[in-house]
C-alpha cells in the first residue's frame, strides 16, 4: 500500500522534493503540496484504492503525510469489508 | 370504502420522534424503504407502501399534533425538512406525506372542537393517513369554490362529491373534502368535512397513469360520506385556506420538488466524481456547468428554507396570514420552485450526457425529470400568476 500511495504523490503531488527523499511522517504540505495539488491526489487515491473519501476525512491533516494517508485508507478498506 | 383492510394498528406505546430528530429519521426512511422501492412504484403507478408504513412506524404521520395531543409538536420548518429528505429518494413518497401534512396542519389549527381535538388524539395512536378532496368535477381548479354542499340533520352531515383527483385516497384513513356550508351558500361558502374512513364510499371515476408522481395513485372519486357534524372543521375554508393550506401546500411541495433537484444535483456530482478520478488533474468538461448548477440549488434552497421560516415566524398572525402580501409570497415561491426544479433536473442531465439520458444507467435522469415537470402543473402556473396578477393591482407593498 506504502509504495502505491507514494507513485500517486509522485503522480499527482507536484511537490518540490523528490518523494523518494521523504520519510513516511514528513509532511507533504511543507514539501509543496498544493490544494489544487491535493484535490488531484485525492482523485487518485480514490480511483487506484476503489474507495471514496467521506467529507469529514476530507482535512488538511488526512493527507499531510505518507503515513496519514495510510490511516486513513486503512480505516476506509477496512469499514468496506465489515460492510460486505 | 373499499376492499382494503382499516388500519388495526395502534402506535402510541412508541413515542413520538424528539423534535430535531425528523429530518434524519426521513432520511433514514428515504434510504431504507422509500429508495429502494422508488423505481418499482414509478414503473408500476403504485402506492409506495413499505415507505408509507416506515414512516408509521416511526411515528412520522403524527408530528405535526400537538404533543398535548401525543403528537411530536414538530414546526413546518422540521416536516419541510423532512419531506425534502424523502423527495430524494422517491417523490411520490414525499408528495403523499407532504400532501397527508397540509390536511393535519389544517385540522391541527382549525379543528377547535372537542370531537376533533378528540379526532387528533386517534390520529395520533394510530398514525392515520389523510387524503384531500378539494377540487370537483366541473369547478374546475379552483379550491375556492365548491359546487357539492354539506346535507346537515340534526347533528349528523352527508356530503356527495365528484372529485377528479383524491390522491391516495383509496390508501387513506380519511379525506378533508371541500363543500359549500349548505345548499343556500354561494360557491365560496366553503367548509372542511372529515370524512372517515369508515364512514365513505368512493366509486372510482378515472385512472391516474401520468408522466410523474405515479405512486401517488390519484385517481378520481365520487366520494359519498356522512358523519357527525362536528366533524367538520370549525373555521371557514376561506380562513383556513389563507392561513394553512395555502401556505403549507407550497412550502411543502417546495420541499419535494427541493428534494427532487437535490438529488439530481448529487447523481451529477457522483458522475463528475467518478470522471474525474479517471484523470487527476485535468478536470471532467462538466465540471464547471456542475459548479455553477450547485450555485443554483444554493440559491433554490435558500428560497424554500426562507419561506418555511417566514410562514413559522408568523404563524399565529392571523392579520398577517389574510394579507396580500403574504398569499402574493406564498404563490411566488410555488412559481419560483415549480421553475428551479425543471432548470435543474435538466442542466443535471446536461452535466452527466447520455449516461443520463438512458434509462438502464444508474445516472439515469428519467424519473427525476419526470416527475419535475408535474410541478408547475399541479395547480397550474398560469392561474398562481393569475391570483397574484390581480392581488398586485390592488396591493402597495414589496
Amino acid at each position: 500500500m506504502t509504495d502505491t500511495i507514494r507513485q500517486i504523490i509522485s503522480d499527482e503531488g507536484r511537490l518540490a522534493a523528490d518523494i523518494s527523499t521523504l520519510d513516511d511522517d514528513a509532511n507533504l504540505y511543507d514539501a509543496g503540496l498544493t490544494s489544487h495539488a491535493s484535490v488531484n491526489l485525492m482523485l487518485a487515491l480514490e480511483d487506484s484504492f476503489d474507495i471514496e473519501f467521506p467529507d469529514e476525512m476530507l482535512r488538511k491533516q488526512t493527507f499531510e503525510s505518507v503515513a496519514a494517508i495510510r490511516a486513513a485508507l486503512e480505516e476506509l478498506t477496512a469499514a468496506s469489508l465489515s460492510q460486505r | 370504502m373499499s376492499a382494503l383492510p382499516t388500519n388495526p394498528d395502534s402506535f402510541d406505546d412508541k413515542p413520538p420522534p424528539a423534535l430535531g430528530n425528523i429530518a434524519a429519521l426521513a432520511a433514514k426512511i428515504g434510504v431504507e424503504a422509500a429508495g429502494p422501492a422508488a423505481a418499482d412504484v414509478d414503473r408500476n403507478a403504485r402506492f409506495p407502501v413499505e415507505a408509507i408504513d416506515a414512516l408509521r412506524r416511526e411515528r412520522m404521520l403524527s408530528v405535526l399534533v400537538p404533543q398535548s395531543l401525543g403528537g411530536a409538536g414538530a414546526s413546518i420548518v422540521e416536516v419541510a425538512a423532512a419531506v425534502e429528505a424523502l423527495g430524494q429518494h422517491c417523490a411520490s413518497t414525499a408528495m403523499v406525506y407532504a400532501m397527508h401534512q397540509i390536511q393535519v396542519h389544517c385540522a391541527v389549527r382549525h379543528g377547535d372542537s372537542a370531537a376533533l381535538q378528540s379526532y387528533l388524539r386517534e390520529l395520533t395512536a394510530g398514525e392515520l393517513l389523510l387524503a384531500s378532496a378539494t377540487t370537483e368535477i366541473g369547478i374546475g381548479g379552483d379550491v375556492r369554490s365548491s359546487g357539492c354542499a354539506l346535507e346537515v340533520s340534526g347533528d349528523r352531515f352527508h356530503l356527495e362529491k365528484q372529485a377528479p383527483v383524491i390522491s391516495y385516497g383509496a390508501y387513506s384513513d380519511g379525506i378533508l373534502a371541500t363543500a359549500r356550508a349548505n345548499a343556500a351558500s354561494p360557491a365560496n361558502d366553503q367548509v372542511l368535512a372529515l370524512c372517515r374512513r369508515g364512514n365513505t364510499t368512493l366509486a372510482e371515476i378515472s385512472g391516474w397513469d401520468t408522466l410523474g408522481f405515479r405512486g401517488t395513485c390519484s385517481l378520481g372519486y365520487a366520494l359519498a360520506a356522512d358523519g357527525p357534524a362536528d366533524e367538520v372543521l370549525t373555521d371557514p375554508f376561506a380562513d383556513i385556506a389563507a392561513r394553512t393550506m395555502l401556505p403549507t401546500s407550497h412550502i411543502v411541495w417546495s420541499s419535494v420538488w427541493l428534494g427532487i433537484a437535490t438529488a439530481a444535483v448529487g447523481s451529477a456530482r457522483q458522475y463528475i466524481r467518478a470522471t474525474a478520478r479517471k484523470t487527476p488533474g485535468s478536470p471532467p468538461p462538466g465540471a464547471v456547468r456542475l459548479a455553477e448548477l450547485v450555485t443554483t440549488l444554493h440559491e433554490f434552497r435558500a428560497l424554500v428554507h426562507g419561506a418555511a421560516r417566514r410562514y413559522e415566524e408568523r404563524a399565529d398572525d392571523a392579520a398577517e396570514l389574510n394579507g396580500m402580501g403574504f398569499a402574493i409570497a406564498m404563490n411566488s415561491l410555488k412559481l419560483s420552485s415549480s421553475a428551479f426544479v425543471i432548470d435543474i433536473v435538466t442542466r443535471a442531465m446536461s452535466v452527466i450526457g447520455i449516461s443520463a439520458y438512458r434509462e438502464d444507467s444508474p445516472y439515469s435522469m428519467s424519473r427525476l425529470l419526470r416527475d419535475a415537470h408535474g410541478a408547475p402543473l399541479m395547480i397550474n402556473n398560469d392561474r398562481i400568476a393569475g391570483h397574484n396578477a390581480q392581488m398586485l393591482l390592488v396591493h402597495k407593498g414589496e
